[in-house]
């Protein structure tokens, strides 16, 4: 038996491990693929407390060995369910862990325009991960499409590479703060207030057909499309025991608290208002604190 | 068994020709996702040995990701008996890798 399990070795869940390590709780992590989470994906980081610069990549690693080196266990496999109970019970494939308490960092997957064909053609020029692909569309045509500041920064990543970049943005004004990054970049143009509507193939990408507001329909051939149109939470496994709100998100305040006694929400699963890696960081700090204190009131 | 380095003066023996299904993972040095595929792949490799494993730089092995038309990594291709039987993008885990190899 594990004082804490943390389902997911993200930023948040990693961040939890510390935590509880730290406060001399047994920890077990439970991650379904490798640990990091979503921030591998990204070139550099830039906006994170006294590590200007450092990739995704080596921030994720030195997380894990941090985390590591306080003794904390990993298991590679996904949690299929929780059985709740004065002891949990976590659930995966292959077998199942019992722990006084429970923490939910599962933090979420890359969103899907949902269109038709995108899934097939995923992997031939539809790509999720600007800062893995981008390479492969050297003095070619791409597009961005997606509704946020990661639609922005994706970009301006491709700009550097691709001759054009189509960044097409559903809302009217990008925010300050990304035009901004956007000015003088002369090979990016930008087309707001549309959305892609279908996907043109020939084996490969080809072309995307945007819709603008007011319903007008036009073409674009593009070699490449990168999708960056927001995140899905993975809550859905444990809803019985959490509150989601309407989009999916774990309906928790700061303090990572759920409607269930002993299991905790942490990170981008959370809804809240800014997903970044260093509020990621604070709710696994948050959360691992909670439950400490949860095992500590019922000694 | 270990994950071996493939490129396209070994690609037809070690994998067009192998006797058992071969995982083949297109991957690169700057991609993090690749990266962090790696000790899955290591793992997975160490612990069957009805497939393998292979690996693909693709910038040193141009020509491969081109005529496999990799445009985005890590990607996974099953080869058999010479053969692409599937294909996954993105990064896995162990679970996942096991299942695009099952059956095969």
């Amino acid at each position: 038996m594990y004082d804490i399990i943390v389902i997911g070795a993200g930023t948040a869940g990693m961040t939890a491990a510390v935590y509880g390590r730290r406060a001399n709780k047994s920890v077990l992590l439970l991650e379904a693929k490798s640990y990091g989470g979503q921030i591998v994906s990204a070139h550099r980081i830039d906006n994170y407390p006294a590590e200007p610069g450092i990739s995704g990549f080596d921030f994720a690693q030195k997380l894990y060995e941090q985390t590591k080196a306080l003794g904390a266990e990993f298991k590679f496999e996904r949690a299929l369910d929780i059985k709740d109970g004065e002891v949990k019970t976590v659930v995966t494939a292959s077998g199942e862990y019992q722990g006084r308490t429970v923490i939910i960092a599962t933090g979420s997957e890359n969103g899907r325009l949902g269109l038709t064909n995108e899934k097939e053609l995923t992997g031939r020029g539809v790509s999720y991960c600007a800062s893995c692909d981008g390479a492969f569309f050297r003095g070619r045509t791409v597009a961005v499409a997606g509704g946020g500041s990661s639609a922005v920064r994706d970009a301006i990543y491709l700009a550097d590479i691709a001759a054009r970049v189509h960044l097409i943005l559903r809302q009217d004004t990008p925010d300050a703060e990304d035009e901004s990054l956007l000015s003088g970049r002369d090979n990016i143009s930008l087309i707001t207030g549309s959305r892609v509507t279908k996907l043109t193939a020939d084996k490969r990408l080809t072309g995307i057909e945007l819709t603008a507001r007011d319903g007008s329909v036009s073409e674009l051939p593009v070699d490449g499309l990168f999708v960056s149109v927001g995140r899905v939470p993975e809550n859905q496994s444990f809803a019985g025991l959490i509150d989601l709100d309407s989009a999916g998100y774990a309906a928790s305040g700061e303090d990572c608290l759920t409607k269930t006694p002993g299991i905790f929400v942490a990170g981008d699963n959370r809804a809240k208002t800014l997903r970044q890696l260093v509020t990621a960081a604070s709710d696994g700090a948050a959360a691992a604190t909670a439950a400490v204190k949860y095992m500590t009131a019922r000694k | 068994m270990k994950v071996i380095e493939v490129n396209s003066s070994n690609f037809e023996q070690e994998v067009l020709k192998s006797g058992v299904p071969v995982i083949v993972d297109f991957n690169a040095d700057w991609c993090g996702p690749c990266r962090m595929l790696k000790p899955v792949l290591d793992e997975a490799a160490a612990e069957n040995d009805g497939f393998k494993i292979a690996s693909v730089n693709v910038d040193r092995e141009q020509d491969l990701a081109f005529e496999y038309g990799i445009s985005s990594i890590p990607c996974l291709v099953v080869i058999k008996d010479g053969q692409e039987i599937r294909r996954s993008v993105g990064l896995i885990g162990k679970e996942q890798l096991l299942a695009l190899v099952g059956g095969v």
